[in-house]
């Protein structure tokens, strides 16, 4: 098993340095001069000319590679010229941000989404099989921006029962000692309950509007696993042996049913991490997608190529922990190779 | 014989609704099996062997409904019993083994917990022993080294070895009923003839009544008692081994005797049978299902199919014009 990992972790290798690459040309083939952005509309051609020297992109690509990964292998990640602040600051703060919104979001889509599909797979044309095929439908085709907007609209602005959609913390609050960065785990880490359910007031409607969203792919791919691993042989087997019918769905099919529900799950989570931007716009969430759609608006190099690194080595992790999944669910995986 | 069979099937209707209309899978199919005794039900792809067996079990595909008909077993109709009776019969007096043993077993369970899963199910064993009666399961169908392959996942074990796990799943309870559908089917000779063997051996050992589906008639002569000829959904003839095989009555019979390997007779002159099973989505189906592609038709094949009975006790032929 432990062999097993360490394979894939230096498969993952290429993938890194092949990002690191891609991204650095992809920098600087964007339109627009940074140098001139920064200058200001009122610069002289000199002073745009100085600004390129001191932000070192008078040097030819090869050179400001070499630059690059040499900052890169002391941890240094270059500063933001927006905001002046070291890009790897910024991405520590951000991508918990990002990281609590979006774990939640899946959380919470993944208790609802997978139960309804078994329901839906065992109970074929009931009312729980139409419910999910209508939340399925309704998930694809809002935006979850959109239904961000209209929690806001209703829960909010109309009812009252949710907090003002601005960042991660009421304003009376403080943030949690750092620890992992997810604020209602800090929060708990702390003791401090009034921060934690302060926190969790900021994340509800956020967090529901992702769920909304993701739950489509989730609800839909578990009653089509489902729908197959109950029509498979072994099920007719087990069924013949006189089991009941909660161990055959729960300890025979369901297992057998996860292995694409683990494939679309990882699918979906680096979906989001990157595609959240625009709910993170709609509830001012100090998140990593802002960061960058920022960056790249004013041709802003290093952060970018720091939200690129930051998301290949979140994937690399990710499809890790997805095949780790896949050995722990599936005996067969992992003989192959 | 004992008086009571321990499963006997009397005038059973299956019909499949499917998109392109009713399916007419079985028509008026009656047989019997007694204790200690192998039956087997022999016919082409599509003639309702497996429909049969599945209706029997309880396991019919949803888009089946058995319109006619009773099945009593142990004195219960098994197509009128409520599910959860069915369920406790099921794997514990009446178990089924089915073929393509590699994919009728669970991939990611070990093999000795599914043995285990159903001893837990029905057999009055804790839940520590039942691995220990799973491993003397194992040590019944003759698997070596059984501690070790309890652990083994089926993928892990060869299509002879699953079917013997299947085996030891089926009669773990020691059930009065064992239905094979197709056992040997994508085994190799050799495999098939052991496997074969130990059904065989462990039926009569345990007393068993045995339901042999198969499509290879010289399997059926070598091991059943009693065979079943079954053609679209109907019996055409049924009769002990040694009188079916000496004194075949049903055209349909005759062919498929002339149409078994045998080891005096070269490949070549094998007969196949002209023609294919009729539709049996069709409005209107000929009584006799076999008449379009029979050699010995007569006018009044067109009349409702009687049941002939043969002159030896037990047979009987569904046809007008017998050889």
């Amino acid at each position: 098993m432990l062999r097993l990992i360490g394979k894939r972790l230096v498969g993952a290798l290429p993938s890194v340095i092949g990002v690191l690459i891609v991204t650095f040309l992809l920098t600087r083939a964007l339109p627009g001069d940074p140098a001139a952005f920064f200058a200001g509309p009122a610069a002289t051609p000199q002073a745009i000319e100085e600004v390129r020297r001191a932000l070192g992109l008078d040097k030819t690509l090869p050179e400001q590679f070499v630059v690059y990964l040499k900052d890169l292998a002391r941890g240094d990640l270059g500063n933001s010229i927006a905001t002046g602040q070291p890009v790897l600051t910024e991405i520590r703060t951000r991508l918990p941000a990002s990281l609590e919104l979006t774990l939640y979001g899946l959380l919470v889509s993944v208790l609802i989404a997978v139960p309804l599909g078994v329901l839906a797979a065992t109970r074929p044309g009931s009312w729980i099989d139409h419910l999910c095929r209508v939340m399925t439908t309704a998930g694809v085709s809002l935006p979850a921006f959109f239904t961000g907007l209209l929690l806001v609209y209703v829960l909010y602005y109309r009812l009252g029962w949710a907090p003002a959609p601005l960042g991660r913390l009421d304003i009376f609050y403080s943030a949690p000692p750092h620890v992992t960065g997810l604020y209602t785990i800090d929060a708990l880490l702390a003791g401090d309950g009034a921060t934690f359910r302060a926190a969790c007031a900021q994340l509800l409607l956020p967090v529901t509007a992702l769920a909304i969203f993701t739950l489509a792919p989730l609800a839909r791919m578990t009653r089509a696993a489902m729908l197959e691993v109950l029509g498979s042989d072994f099920i007719r087997t087990a069924r013949a042996s006189g089991l009941p019918k909660g161990k055959i769905v729960y300890a025979y099919a369901f297992r057998n049913a996860m292995l694409p529900v683990v494939t679309t799950l990882g699918m979906v989570f680096s979906f989001l991490l990157g595609a959240n931007v625009l709910v993170e716009k709609v509830f001012s969430w100090p998140g990593i997608g802002t960061f960058a759609i920022e960056a790249l608006i004013s041709s802003d190099y290093a952060p970018i190529q720091g939200f690129v690194l930051t998301m290949a080595l979140l994937y690399v992790a990710l499809n890790l922990a997805i095949d780790i999944l896949y050995i722990v669910i599936d005996p067969r995986v992992g003989f192959e190779s | 014989m004992s008086a009571v069979p321990v499963l006997s099937v009397d005038s059973l209707s299956v019909e499949f609704r499917t998109r392109s209309g009713i399916v007419k899978a079985l028509e008026n199919v009656s047989f019997a099996v007694n204790k200690g005794e192998m039956v087997a039900i022999v016919g082409e792809s599509g003639s309702g062997k497996s429909v049969t067996a599945f209706t029997v079990m309880g396991i019919l595909d949803a888009a089946g409904r058995v319109t006619r008909g009773t099945a009593t077993f142990g004195g219960l109709d098994l197509l009128q019993a409520p599910e959860a009776a069915l369920r406790d019969i099921r794997g514990r007096e009446m178990s089924m083994i089915f073929q393509n043993p590699r994919v009728a077993l669970n991939p990611i369970r070990r093999v000795g917990d599914q043995i285990a899963d159903v001893l837990l199910q029905h057999g009055n064993v804790t839940r520590r022993e039942a691995p220990k009666r799973a491993i003397e399961m194992l040590q019944k169908v003759r698997i070596p080294d059984p501690e070790r392959r309890a652990r083994a996942y089926p993928f892990e074990l060869s299509g002879g070895m699953c079917q013997r796990i299947m085996i030891a799943i089926a009669l773990a309870c020691s059930p009065k009923m064992l239905i094979a559908d197709e056992p040997t089917t994508g085994l190799d000779v050799t495999t098939q003839a052991a496997i074969m063997d130990l059904i065989a051996e462990l039926g009569k050992d345990q007393g068993m009544a045995t339901l042999l589906i198969t499509h290879d008639l010289g399997m059926a002569a070598e091991y059943c008692d009693h065979i079943v000829v079954m053609h679209a959904g109907h019996i055409v003839e049924a009769a002990p081994t040694a009188e079916l095989f000496a004194h075949p009555r049903h055209p349909y019979t005759a062919k498929l005797i002339a149409a078994t390997p045998k080891p005096t007779v070269s490949l070549m002159d094998l007969a196949a049978i002209p023609g294919n099973l009729p539709d049996l989505r069709a409005a209107e189906i000929a009584p006799c299902r076999y008449s379009a592609r029979c050699e010995r038709k007569q006018t009044r094949c067109d009349q409702a199919l009687p049941q002939v009975l043969g002159d030896v006790k037990n047979s009987v032929v569904a046809c007008w014009n017998p050889l």
